[in-house]
């Protein structure tokens, strides 16, 4: 077995083992800890095929944002994770007739794969030297120019949305008000009164 | 494909370093350490008291909002790097598209800001 | 060459820009007291970009490499989910406004899905198709469960979400099997692809993707989250929800089956006729036990979009032509049956079960008979238009050689006017239990009205609809 050989093996069985492990452990909090492994061997696994970018993007955003966010979900809900168990184990047969069902099709498409004539041509260009970042970072910005704008509008829709369905506004606390303590001068704060001694005020 | 190893090469073996360090941490304690457990000592214990309920509470949704803000501008970070990386080679259109990229988050950055969602209380 | 893709995505970008400024704008200054302005903004502007794509867009246009295309069937779609959501969302103002919902945010998220709608009917590769379909599914969740304290709403907005990410996994995952096959993912080059054959390989790909659409069209078997988002919702954002994504979805739909895989009709024809078959006998059976209008009307958009669907599965231009034409008909009398149901109230508080209908023709005589033509129309009985867009399906269908679809469909429809003539019943006979109050917008009555004269009046020539929609087709099969 090569070093590349023993290093996919590696990854990819540590993915699998991760993704099993995210459905299958009792406590929410490790399910999400193992989906990290599972998200950091796939980026191995990305590496391994040349596309560094992707897996980079993978442990800043899935790793770094989106498994924390997850563990902000799991620990804001209060949920009976052993009910929802129980509740799943009633529909276990049936979800697993259907994932084998899925699967025995897809290794039937696996198996029976074959691509279009000319496919080569349709082919992207390889990138050749170009390093697989910069490469992107060619076509992204000019060629996928509208698609690269749209997924703007998708950030801003999803920042109204998650603002829209969770701000509140809350009445009845005290804020700080930044502006008005900046202009607060002391003239109009304080009033100074000449005390004379033995009167009082 | 070998190349590329040889790239990744120390990583590969600060990897395996780790993986090795830990393993061998977490067994040592297993073969080595005395155990003498007894029901007193695996108790929680919680100021004499047993513990009253789960250690976790719910959390505020404010968290959430905080964090999905976050999740938005890593997603616009991400797409400065290959931004980055290509600059020299970009064409003057691909520059532009990033910065009406960035005004694009721009405005809903000011409008976050505005709304007090940046706010905590 | 990018001034004259931006030229080609003009009336998108304009949107775009409307709704961010206005974000900023409302923002800024008084917040939600803006928002009924901006509905009726928004709306405007709808119908302006409606009657420019309408009057100037002409020929064929490729923009961004292939992965915009601007064509009669592009600007067919685009202009009939721009007014629907136009009158959409300009009736809805008043109802939500009283009851607090109104947020400026709404109108701008409903624009930016329509410029993901107006995407998604133009697309011309997998991967620009995706993104007009995520932005667009994007705000529907948000619009959704934006009733935030009610328990339903926010379930309705859940239940969207969650499957409409699966249905966007199980797109995905069709696109990169179609993609694995044909080497590129513009619809010019898999067409291409195609010629020579589609592999097993390829046909998963295939399904996968048809499976996303079904979910995004509500085609049974992949139906079941309607039911409970279009209750859950509030009443306008439901008739949100049965206007403009669904043609929006079907354009897409018509897109992929005829620019992708126009080489291989008779793989995806059976699976459409599959799903048409079964979306109508659904929507028609599971309807009869309904009591609340919003679920009895998300059965019979079930049940429609199965007609729809037929269009779709006779894979000739007069079977999309058909589609086209019966998608416009079917939004116009969703837009007067909703008019209806927002304006059904009791002591201001909004009532939805059909119980509460029973002898409505007593005290608002003009809109039960409104109701009734709208009702008529929607089960498909002769004299109104519903009966037309009905016809030209059936007659696709059969054309293409698919009688026993044809002969199914009218199986169904029967069924179907079961529930429909059961709410005339309860308008005209009934026992009186609970009165309605008579209280009505002028907007809500003017689209009421409106909606039922058009399905009387049209009879007569469907207001030209039928060459524009033959000319859109004809861009589209080739």
């Amino acid at each position: 077995m090569t070093v590349a050989a023993f290093t996919f093996y590696a990854f990819a069985v540590t993915t699998l083992l991760g993704g099993l492990m995210t459905v299958m452990s009792r406590n929410p909090v490790h399910s999400v800890l193992w989906l990290i492994l599972a998200f950091i061997s796939s980026a191995g696994l990305f590496v391994l095929l040349g596309a560094e970018f992707v897996a980079m993007l993978l442990m800043i955003v899935y790793v770094g944002a989106v498994a924390v966010l997850f563990l902000f979900v799991v620990m804001m809900l209060d949920i009976d994770f052993a009910e929802l168990k129980a509740e799943m184990a009633r529909y276990m047969p049936l979800a697993l007739l259907i994932g084998v069902v899925i699967l025995m099709q897809l290794g039937m498409a696996f198996g029976a794969w074959d691509y279009s004539e000319g496919v080569a041509e349709r082919l992207a260009a390889p990138a050749g030297e170009v390093q697989n970042t910069a490469a992107l970072g060619q076509l992204i910005y000019d060629k996928y120019i509208m698609l690269f704008q749209l997924a703007g509008l998708i950030l801003l829709v999803a920042m109204i949305g998650a603002i829209v369905l969770t701000l509140r506004h809350r009445t009845n606390i005290k804020r700080q008000d930044i502006l008005a303590q900046m202009y607060r001068d002391p003239a109009k704060a304080m009033e100074l009164k000449d005390v004379k001694p033995g009167q009082g005020l | 494909m070998e190349d590329l190893l040889r790239e990744y090469l120390p990583i590969v073996i600060f990897l395996g370093l780790a993986i090795a360090l830990g393993a061998i941490l977490v067994l040592a304690a297993v073969i080595v350490a005395v155990r003498n457990p007894d029901p007193e000592k695996v108790s929680a214990y919680e100021c004499g008291f047993n513990a009253f309920d789960d250690a976790r509470m719910k959390f505020d949704v404010r968290f959430y909002l905080v964090s999905i803000l976050f999740i938005i501008f890593d997603l616009e970070v991400a797409f400065l790097f290959p931004w980055a990386v290509a600059f020299k080679d970009l064409s003057m259109v691909g520059f532009w598209s990033m910065m009406v990229f960035l005004g694009v988050l721009t405005i809903g950055f000011a409008y976050e800001w505005k709304k007090g969602a940046l706010e905590w209380s | 060459m990018i001034s004259a893709d931006i030229q080609t995505v003009l009336p998108e970008i304009v949107i775009a820009l409307y709704a961010m400024g206005a974000l900023l704008a409302a923002v800024y200054t008084s917040k939600d007291e803006v928002a009924p302005l901006l509905t009726w903004l928004t709306g405007g502007l709808f119908v302006v970009m409606a009657g420019w794509i309408g009057y100037n867009g002409e020929g064929v246009n490729v923009a961004f490499d292939g992965a915009y295309v601007d064509d009669g069937f592009g600007r067919f779609a685009k202009v009939v989910i721009l007014l629907s959501a136009a009158v959409v969302l300009v009736m809805s103002q008043e109802y939500m406004s009283r009851r607090g919902l109104l947020r400026f945010e709404y109108p701008l998220l409903v624009a930016l899905a329509v410029v993901g709608m107006m995407v998604m009917v133009s697309a011309g590769d997998l991967m620009s198709l995706y993104m007009g379909l995520e932005l667009q599914s994007l705000s529907l969740y948000v619009v959704a469960s934006l009733r935030r304290d009610s328990v339903k709403s926010t379930e309705a907005g859940l239940k969207y979400f969650v499957l409409g990410a699966l249905s966007s996994g199980l797109l995905l995952y069709g696109a990169s099997l179609t993609y694995g096959f044909a080497g590129t993912t513009l619809f010019s080059g898999i067409v291409e692809a195609v010629e020579g054959g589609a592999s097993i390989g390829l046909l998963f790909g295939l399904v996968f993707l048809i499976t996303g659409f079904a979910f995004k069209v509500s085609a049974a078997p992949f139906h079941m989250w309607t039911p409970d988002v279009y209750e859950g919702s509030p009443t306008p954002v439901t008739a949100f929800f049965a206007t403009a994504p669904k043609v929006a979805a079907m354009g897409l739909f018509a897109r992929v089956a005829f620019d992708a895989f126009g080489a291989v009709t008779g793989e995806w024809q059976q699976i459409v006729a599959f799903l048409s078959v079964l979306s109508m006998f659904v929507g028609a059976i599971a309807a009869i036990g309904q009591t609340n209008i919003k679920r009895l009307m998300a059965y019979s958009s079930i049940a429609h979009m199965g007609f729809a669907l037929m269009g779709l599965a006779a894979g000739s231009a007069f079977g999309v032509q058909a589609m086209l034409i019966y998608m416009a008909i079917y939004v116009t009398m969703n837009i007067g049956t909703f008019a209806f149901i927002l304006g059904m109230e009791k002591d201001g508080v909004p009532v939805t079960t059909i119980s509460s209908l029973k002898m409505y023709s007593k005290r608002e005589p003009l809109r039960a008979l409104a109701m009734l033509v709208l009702l008529f129309s929607l089960a498909g009985v002769p004299p109104m238009v519903g009966f037309f867009g009905k016809f030209y399906v059936l007659r696709a269908a059969y054309d293409a050689g698919l009688a026993w679809l044809a002969v199914a469909g009218v199986i169904a429809s029967v069924i179907g006017a079961f529930y429909y003539l059961r709410i005339v019943y309860f308008m005209y006979f009934g026992e009186e239990t609970e009165a309605l109050d008579g209280k009505m917008s002028p907007v809500l009555w003017v689209s009421l009205m409106a909606s039922a004269a058009v399905m009387v009046v049209g009879v007569v020539n469907l207001f030209g609809i039928e060459p524009l929609a033959a000319a859109a087709a004809a861009t589209l099969v080739n």
